[in-house]
């Protein structure tokens, strides 16, 4: 899935996060800001790139800044990131649970 | 006995609320993609709806979501993450007529074979927010066997009467039809929101009003709501003290072999003996009034 466009999805409340997306010619690159980065930030960032990889998004500068969100949340915001950021999106909800 | 005194309703697009509703324990919960999400946050919302619905701890009550009017661009994608997520219940808003709810269902049904769910699991509540769908009332509550309940929407009611909220009387009538449709096809009716969350003596007028009524529950907007609201449809002690003694009387009259109960002095007859079950079991689920 090809990122077009720059997109935001989230917010920076708590228990939430805010995830910006961005077109990157070479690689996927995640850079990730917690407040909680200590304890969680591998297993959010595990998070995040499955989504990623599951959407097929292999080109991208994807920004995180947790707010102690749950995974289900997580997930949620990087899947609307990039449906927001592509040409095209039929979601196929077998693929996003 | 499923009750069904208190169905919270959550914001679709708030991440905390969702995060942690749960442990508020309303009878349902009610995840809102509806009015209470924006416009431009409708896609976000759907997605946070569609995990919140998958987590284990949403799992184990039931689950209660306020799709948009199909009517709307929003409103068949947001049923296609719902049903797939395993929603107990879609709430249709602004129903008008049963032909709103045959074409929900219809939409439903195909879905769930797509997904590979159980045909006829997905269960759907109506709600009436019009003088149309008051007028139809009978005719959306008998509309399909999916359907568990339906809710008196008041802020759109009132509008449709050209009138405002006050004192009640505003919806006295779309509240008596309801209820009749509801008791009519055997399913469950939900009274309106009580919006001023401060006004707890407010809120327990209502609820005694629509408890006499005979409405199963009512719509909350605020947790602080739940407890006051339990409390309220829970039986008094002296209540379930006599029901008791009804319950025992009619068996022990069952056991002898006899037509005619008495408890008393007075004749017990079957209405009673239900009711005092109906006290036993409301009992049972939320305990005795404090």
């Amino acid at each position: 899935m090809k990122i077009v466009r720059e997109a935001l999805a989230g917010t920076l409340e708590s228990s939430d996060l805010l995830v910006r997306i961005a077109p990157l010619e070479d690689g996927l690159e995640l850079v990730l800001k917690s407040e909680v980065i200590h304890q969680f930030g591998p297993h959010i960032e595990k998070v995040a790139r499955d989504c990623l990889a599951r959407l097929g998004v292999t080109q991208a500068l994807v920004v995180i800044e947790d707010k102690g969100a749950l995974d289900c949340v997580v997930a949620a915001r990087v899947q609307t990131a990039v449906s927001r950021a592509v040409d095209e999106w039929t979601p196929d909800w077998s693929a996003l649970s | 006995m499923k009750l069904r005194r208190s169905m919270l309703f959550l914001p679709g697009a708030n991440a905390a609320m969702l995060s942690t509703a749960f442990v508020f324990k309303p009878d349902s919960i009610m995840f809102d993609l509806e009015d209470a999400v924006s416009l431009r946050e409708k896609d976000a919302a759907r997605m946070l709806v569609f995990h919140a619905l998958r987590l284990p701890v949403y799992r184990e009550m039931e689950t209660v979501v306020r799709i948009n009017p199909l009517s709307t661009p929003f409103g068949l994608k947001d049923l296609e993450a719902v049903v797939r997520a395993g929603v107990d219940v879609v709430r249709l808003p602004k129903t008008d007529t049963a032909d709103d709810v045959h074409v929900l269902e219809a939409h439903v049904e195909r879905i769930e074979r797509e997904c590979g769910r159980e045909i006829g699991s997905t269960k759907l509540m109506a709600a009436i927010e019009s003088a149309s769908g008051v007028v139809n009332a009978v005719a959306i509550a008998c509309s399909s066997p999916r359907l568990i309940g339906i809710a008196l929407a008041g802020f759109d009611y009132v509008m449709d009467m050209q009138t405002e909220r006050g004192d009640g009387t505003e919806l006295f009538y779309a509240r008596c039809a309801v209820l009749h449709a509801a008791r009519y096809a055997k399913i469950d009716a939900f009274d309106v929101v009580f919006s001023d969350v401060n006004d707890d003596e407010g809120f327990l007028k209502e609820v005694d009003l629509i408890k006499r009524m005979g409405f199963d529950g009512k719509s909350l907007i605020n947790p602080r709501q739940i407890d006051l609201l339990h409390n309220a449809y829970a039986p008094t002690q002296e209540e379930v003290d006599y029901a008791s003694r009804v319950v025992a009387a009619a068996e022990a009259g069952e056991r002898q072999g006899l037509g005619v109960v008495s408890l008393n002095g007075k004749m017990i007859d079957a209405p009673v003996i239900g009711h005092a079950r109906v006290v036993l079991r409301r009992a049972s689920a939320s305990g005795v009034r404090q």
